[in-house]
């Protein structure tokens, strides 16, 4: 991207506006047109970015996702039957449309959410565009099963779509997690009502209005609102077979409990507190490869910390516990900040005002805990029109696993840090969590890899390596972090009911009667 | 289920915004969440809404509301008091004070 404009806020709305129609105001986008809500409220959206207005979005509630579920229902009974490549090369079409818009999405992503562009360039839009792909190919290739009973009896199993699913989406990827429900759920043939989060409204309604020619009306519905105006009642509704949602723990017990009223499937996506296991070997040469794991240590600032697989509780073998700090606190100093639409800039905003706080709760409880800040530990003051923003120092606090800045996910830059004596040490502290979404191993020895791999209760264990997230590899989690997986085309029969057709091709009676 | 001693208190702004709520939903409850997003925050409902049972602790009420904790949590918890405050947010989730421009928040001290 050209920059040699210096992007502010004014400017890249001005853009957007131009390039992707972009409106101060956003009505929900039901049956394939823009319905405003049924009671005629809107609420505001800020960046934060600046803390000022981006815009406006319905503030809908039961009557608004009554009706995305209605047309749901009226849409899904050509589009559950539509034949896998006609749903494929629908999906190709987004895939495309996106790609072409790629950098201002990205713009359109950071001004919503507050993260920096060089990662909505390079991962949010990219990713959002490659899942697409991947289950438009998934579902081409999928294929039943036939089971031979005996010579006169077969059981064919055939997938058939759930019908209409319930998506509610967090707000630290806000695009690219629609997408992965999205993608996964269109390509099975499911129509969706979509609710986005409350804080980040705006840029998937840009998405959807980018695509909203390609989409057949009604299969993807998009509702904005609060959560427990406009969400629980989504949850809630008899007229849906699924529910996904990502979140936090006491808002997916209540899913739950929402689905078990209607006894239906949920997915949940909960968190974590990732632990980011570096073995002593890791420093036996000053290579590529320890260079790549000093940047492995430093992916907890990745998305401004907002990552449920954020890498927040760094192991360290105590050995070289010391030297191994110091090279990573020199590689922590050289995260630049600024402003997140700056495309050198690499920690953004964090997604609200809220959400810094507590950040800074966080911090102050671990400080008072006795874990001593080796970096940062405060709010990161921006002059201009980033005063209003809110953005918070990389931190690392060096501590105890015991300690709340250890078991809880804050959420934000902020990387707790402690040492183990030996392998059976590191995989105790590794599992000593309520969570199991993610970790990392880092050593140069293999099969010490794959015992911590496969001893560690967590649904990825990135093995010298972190934060990628391919389509093509499973994403989920163990104990508290929830039910079920993203990505992967094991994620269709997520989206899918089985169809047993069991056949007799005998003439003859079984003999009881 | 269990409960414990008074572990929670609240502050004059969230002690005003939870009586507030009570007049709109009548009797109302907190659960502390944990995980991620809005993970760590404490979520307030409809007394009832939100179904406790053996897996949760009460820790104690403020305003009248019962405040509940997963018992695992609570066990990471323990050794530090909680105050409900009050800041300006929009916290996802099924909150109720969400759509009113604040959301409350935990402030700890060790006991």
């Amino acid at each position: 991207m050209d920059q040699e404009v210096k992007l502010t806020t004014d400017i890249a709305i001005d853009q957007l506006k131009g390039t992707l129609n972009f409106r101060e105001r956003y009505d929900n986008f039901i049956g394939g047109d823009w319905v405003p809500p049924a009671d005629g409220q809107y609420f505001e959206n800020t960046t934060p970015i600046t803390g000022k207005k981006l815009g406006e979005v319905a503030r809908s509630n039961k009557l608004d996702i009554d009706r995305a579920i209605s047309e749901a229902h009226k849409a899904e009974k050509s589009w559950g039957k539509t034949s896998p490549a006609e749903r494929a090369g629908l999906l190709l079409k987004i895939a495309d449309r996106l790609e072409t818009h790629l950098e201002d999405i990205a713009i359109a992503e950071t001004l919503d959410n507050g993260k920096p562009l060089r990662e909505t360039m390079a991962a949010d839009i990219p990713l959002a565009v490659d899942q697409i792909r991947y289950f438009a190919a998934c579902i081409r290739t999928q294929e039943g099963s036939i089971s031979e009973i005996d010579n006169d009896t077969v059981a064919y199993h055939f997938h058939e779509p759930l019908g209409v699913v319930g998506q509610i989406i967090p707000w630290n990827f806000p695009i690219l997690m629609a997408i992965w429900k999205i993608a996964p759920a269109l390509a099975t043939g499911n129509c969706i009502v979509l609710k986005p989060a409350e804080q980040t409204p705006t840029s998937i309604m840009l998405v959807i209005e980018l695509i909203a020619d390609l989409l057949p009306p009604g299969v993807l519905n998009v509702v904005n609102g609060f959560g427990v105006e406009a969400g629980k009642p989504l949850a809630q509704h008899s007229g849906i077979s699924k529910v996904a949602f990502t979140g936090e723990t006491t808002t997916g017990r209540l899913i739950m409990q929402y689905a078990s009223e209607n006894i239906i499937p949920v997915t949940l996506e909960l968190g974590g507190k990732s632990p980011n296991i570096f073995f002593a070997d890791v420093m036996n040469e000053d290579d590529d490869f320890f260079d790549k794991a000093l940047e492995g240590l430093t992916m907890f600032a990745l998305n401004s910390g907002e990552v449920c697989t954020c890498p927040s509780r760094a192991l360290i073998e105590e050995s070289i516990y010391d030297s191994f700090m110091e090279r990573a606190i020199e590689r922590i100093k050289k995260i630049k900040t600024g402003s997140p639409l700056d495309l050198s800039t690499m920690i953004g905003a964090q997604a609200s005002n809220d959400q810094y706080e507590k950040i800074l709760s966080y911090i102050s409880i671990g400080k008072e805990e006795g874990a001593k800040a080796l970096i940062g530990g405060e709010a990161l003051k921006h002059s201009g029109e980033l005063s209003g923003g809110y953005y918070i120092a990389p931190t690392v606090l060096e501590g105890k696993n015991n300690m709340r800045c250890f078991q809880e996910e804050i959420f934000g830059p902020v990387l707790a840090a402690t040492t183990f004596k030996n392998e059976e040490e590191a995989l105790t502290l590794a599992n000593d969590t309520l969570y199991g979404l993610g970790a990392g191993v880092w050593s140069r020895d293999g099969t010490r890899c794959y015992r911590m791999g496969r001893g560690i209760k967590a649904g990825r264990v990135w093995t010298n390596c972190y934060h990628h997230y391919p389509a093509h590899a499973a994403f989920g989690g163990y104990k508290q972090s929830g039910i079920g997986r993203e990505n992967h085309k094991m994620m269709l029969e997520h989206y899918q009911q089985t169809k047993n057709l069991l056949v007799s091709y005998s003439p003859k009676a079984l003999g009881f009667f | 289920m269990a409960k414990i001693g008074e572990k929670v208190s609240v502050t004059k702004k969230a002690e005003n915004m939870i009586r507030s709520l009570q007049a709109d939903h009548g009797d109302l409850m907190f659960h502390q969440s944990g995980g991620c997003c809005d993970g760590s925050a404490p979520m307030c409902y409809p007394k009832g809404e939100f179904k406790v049972g053996s897996s949760d602790i009460l820790l104690g009420e403020i305003e009248g509301c019962e405040f509940y904790m997963s018992c695992s949590q609570y066990e990471h918890w323990k050794h530090t008091h909680l105050t409900v405050d009050l800041v300006k947010g929009r916290g996802a989730g099924f909150s109720l004070e969400s759509p009113r421009g604040y959301r409350f928040l935990i402030r700890s001290k060790v006991l």
